[in-house]
This record gives C-alpha cells, structure tokens and sequence, in this order.
C-alpha cells in the first residue's frame, strides 16, 4: 500500500526537521533537484511550460490504473528540488484525492516563502496546474 | 565631505538584517533606496500640508502647490530645461513613454513609417511602440547591438538612411547590461535624417549629469524612484513646439481651459497632459531628492560608482566560469553575470538567503537576452552607498554558492 499523500508530507517534514542551518536544508533541496529524473525532450513542449516563473518549468501528466502522474523538469535546480517534493508528495494519486490535497508540508519545512506572489518561482503556479490537471482527468478516473 | 559611513546613515532601510546577515542592497537599477530627508518631506506633507493643489484658495492648497510646483523647478534645473512647463509629471518612465506614443505617435505616425528602437531597450520601450505602429500601419525597426553590448551604430546610420524614420526611441543606459549609450552621436544623426527622438533616462538619472538642451532632446523620460525619490513619479521633458503641437492624452480635471457641451478648450503646458488630481505627496518629496544629491560634493557620485564598477568587475572575473554579459567600455556600475553550470534564479535565491539582493531574470529586456541567447542574468548593480567590503562579501558568498550548486 503507497503512503497517503499525508503521509508523505509528514515523512518529508521529519526529512527537514534534521537541518538546523538553512543552508544544509538548501544543500538537500538541490540533491533532490538533481536527483529528479527530469523529461526527455518531447515532452519539454510549450503546452507543458509552466507559465510565470523565471526559469523554464516543464510539467506532464497522464493517467495510469486510475492514478494522476506527474513528471515535471526546469532548468533551475532548486525549482527542481521543490518540484521533486511536490512529485513525492502527489504523485500516484488519484484526481480526487490531489484536487482535496492541503500541502501543509510547504510552510511547515520552511518553503513558504517559494509560494510568494512573485514571479520569481512558480512554486505556486505549478501546485495550481497540478490541481488543474486533477480536475480534468476527474471524470476519467 | 561626509564619509561613507555616514552617508549609509541616511538611508535607513540600508541598516538591518535580512536571513541573519547584515542586508546587502544591489538592485540599485531596479530602484534606489531613499534618504531620510525624502522620507520627512512625505511625512511632512501629509501631516501639515496636506491639500488639493492649484484650484484651492486657502492656506493648505497654497502651500501644497508652492511645493508641487518647486519640484517642476527642480527638475528644470536638475535636466537644465528652457522651462518648467516643459516639464510634465507622469507616474513613472513607462507612462511618460506611452504619453509620447499615444499622443505624438497618433499624431504623426502614418502608414510605412518607422519608428526605431535598440536591441537594448526595456519592454517600456518597446511595446508602447508596437502597439502604436500597428494601429497605424508603422513599423518598428531594431538597431542591432554588438557581441559587447554597445550598439551598432554603422547599422543605425543605413537605418536611418532612407529618411523614412518618424522616431528613435532608445535609453540612454541600459538597465541589463549597464552600457551607456552615445546619444549625443545618435541625436545628431537621428536630426540630420529628419528623425525625432525620445531617450529613456530610467537608468542615467542617478548616475550621471543631464542636459537635455546640450543634447538637442526632443523627449527625456525618467522616474522618481531610480533617483532616490518615492514610487509613483515620473517625468517626461519636451521640446516646446512639440507639446505644443501634441494633441491632449487622457482628459480630466485640470488639462482643461473651459468645458461645455458643445466644445472644451485645453488648458496649457504642463497641465494640457496633468488630468486628474496628481500624485502631489510624492511629487513634493521627490524635491528632497535634488536637495541631498546637491549636498553630495561635485563629481563624487561618478568616482564612488566607477571605483565601484571597476573592482566588481575585476573581483568577480576571478570566480571560475564566471562570465560578464555586457563589456562596454562606457557602463554605469552594473554587472550582469552567468557563471558556468548554473541558473540565475539559483544564484539568486542563494544569495538572498546571505542578505545580498540582486535581480535574475530577463530584466524585462527580453530581446536583449534572446540576442544574447541567454535565459537571463544575475545583476548587481551599485550606488554610491555601496562599499567595496560589501563587494567582497559578494564574491565571497558567490563562490559558497556555486559549491553548493556544482
């Protein structure tokens, strides 16, 4: 049986609780951005750019055993680092459970400040396509 | 002469800690901070002088507009215009830019016109043009710039060369890169092709003298808060008989002579392009600015932010895959960088978390960096508060940085 996507959350809030400078916390977050698989070129297409963020952000997703999947890539890897969180945490689950989904892990590891209304990142914008494409692949599910 | 300790004293928002490490402020070309004396007049204003300006008769209106209109002489001086009424406030650079696009633009520009624009320039001068030339069948056309980051002028000159250029749109300096362009050279020749041009000062004002008349300028456009002044005000000189020639841009409140149903009358220059209830605190505390640049000794600006300039640039060359976007030999203290390896946006976020703000991104000049085929830069860019300790903290966190990327 997968973690739940709570589950998850708390296992990435007990991860970052072992930081206690920010840049150990930082040095992880990049590991993980490196770590990410990443997406081949053909799926690095302009319908599956993220719009608003100052790097390039690439997100798929497609359906398989009525679960939503995502594969995401950018060229910043802390963007990276966040979207590999994002991934974990959501991933392998259904449209509906991600559309009801509360990410509380975000402010409790110290990231909120990547949710900011700026245009810097798009942390926010790709947490909104990914409720967006859980909303439109609901009714397949 | 005061020294640098004490001139930081009077930008207080420069005194604090940002991530637990004292703020290091280098987005200076995004907007300058403000000196306490800039912050006192806004405060002033509002606590005694508060009023409607230029139509009330009693004691407040008066003094509210005796101040209003001496930042009019301010400017007057500082950009050595024949006078103040060619001196129109806007709310910044970018509607100083539409204004001319909407009212001159509307005017003048007809089908098979061009209008040029640099490769250098920030999307306000841009987009305004393009939106206006598409509405009259004009064409906006690019003045190329060299692997330097300094324009082609050769190329400029075959563009003009038909003599079927309206206007020349083009910055004085660039706010990616820094290069300081020689608009002395592209005002003449843009005159001696039949051209009018309108230089964007954004990024010249804090940095260097002005003289619009020397210059021979038809339009200057700037903004308030690059000169240490507040938000919201901006400033758009000239020439006489061409606002005089330019029709009305949004009608009001106090662009008017008489109104009647059956026809209004304009009222005159600078108030035939001021509808509306103006942004008269900022307006006032931006005075303060001119006040505390006099107050600085002649000259000192410019030396500060060269010594700047130069030890930025050597000090950074010495980080491994570090590359400098923009090498002009004419630039104001701005350093735009890659280093090898690495994404601007995570140098940012980087640094930010050591106290140091600089700015990543396309720098609204996007056509810049696809010139360039870069996604964006880091930019430092400096003012004469800066140190060169501070510099040093810079290329020390830098290097941190790029280990923990690599």
């Amino acid at each position: 049986m997968a973690l739940s996507i709570n589950d998850t959350q708390e296992e990435l809030i007990e991860e970052f609780g072992l930081f206690d400078d920010w840049a150990d916390k930082y040095e992880y977050l990049i590991d993980l951005g490196k770590k990410l698989p990443g997406l081949s070129d053909e799926f690095k297409t302009e319908e599956n750019v993220i719009k608003g963020c100052q790097s390039r952000v690439w997100l798929h997703a497609f359906m398989q055993d009525g679960k939503l999947i995502f594969q995401a890539d950018s060229e910043a890897v802390i963007v990276k680092g966040l979207i590999s969180m994002l991934i974990r945490v959501l991933s392998g689950h259904s449209p509906a459970d991600i559309m009801k989904a509360d990410l509380y892990f975000i402010d409790q590891i110290g990231m909120s400040q990547h949710l900011a209304q700026t245009r810097s990142n798009g942390l926010l914008s790709m947490v909104k396509q990914m409720k967006n494409y859980a909303l439109a692949y609901s009714s397949q599910a | 002469m005061a020294s640098i300790e004490q001139i930081r004293l009077d930008f207080p928002v420069l005194d604090q800690q940002v991530n637990g490490s004292p703020l290091i402020y280098f987005d200076n070309a995004a907007t300058t901070q403000k000196p306490q004396v800039v912050l006192d007049a806004l405060n002033k204003y509002y606590s005694e002088d508060n009023a409607n300006i230029h139509r009330g008769i009693h004691a407040l209106a008066e003094r509210a507009t005796a101040a209003f209109e001496l930042t009019r002489k301010k400017i007057q001086s500082f950009l050595h215009a024949e006078s103040s009424d060619q001196i129109i406030f806007t709310s910044g650079t970018t509607a100083s830019i539409n204004l001319v696009a909407q009212t001159y633009g509307r005017a003048n520009f007809e089908a098979g016109d061009k209008i040029l624009v640099s490769n250098l320039e920030h999307h306000s001068n841009i987009v305004p043009w393009q939106m206006i030339a598409l509405e009259k069948g004009a064409e906006v056309m690019v003045i190329p710039v060299l692997d330097s980051g300094v324009l082609d002028l050769d190329a400029y000159q075959k563009l003009l060369q038909e003599n079927t250029v309206k206007l020349v749109a083009v910055n004085h300096v660039s706010n990616a890169i820094g290069t300081i362009n020689p608009i002395q050279e592209m005002i003449a020749l843009a005159h001696a092709h039949g051209a009018k041009i309108l230089i964007d000062g954004a990024q010249s004002v804090a940095h260097m003298e002005m003289d619009v008349q020397r210059f021979d300028m038809d339009f200057f456009a700037f903004s308030a808060h690059k000169l240490f002044g507040p938000t919201g005000v901006g400033v758009l000189y000239g020439k006489r008989d061409l606002l005089e020639s330019m029709p009305p841009y949004q009608g009001g409140g106090e662009m008017i002579k008489e109104v009647s149903f059956s026809g209004t009358t304009y009222n005159e220059l600078p108030y035939k392009f001021e509808a509306g209830t103006p942004n008269i605190a900022d307006v006032i505390a931006f005075s303060a600015s001119f006040d505390y640049l006099n107050s600085l000794e002649k000259g000192w600006v410019e030396e500060q932010e060269n010594a700047l300039l130069s030890y930025a640039t050597e000090q950074l060359s010495q980080i491994d895959g570090l590359k400098i976007i923009g090498t002009a030999p004419n630039k104001i203290a701005v350093v735009s960088f890659l280093i090898e390896g690495t994404h601007p946006q995570d140098i940012g976020v980087l640094l930010d978390k050591f106290g140091i703000a600089i700015r990543t991104g396309h720098h609204c000049a996007q056509p810049l960096m696809q010139r360039f085929d870069i996604p964006g830069t880091c930019r430092a860019s400096f003012s004469f508060y800066n140190t060169k300790e501070e510099i040093d903290r810079l290329v020390a966190c830098l290097k941190r940085v790029v280990t923990m990327l690599l």
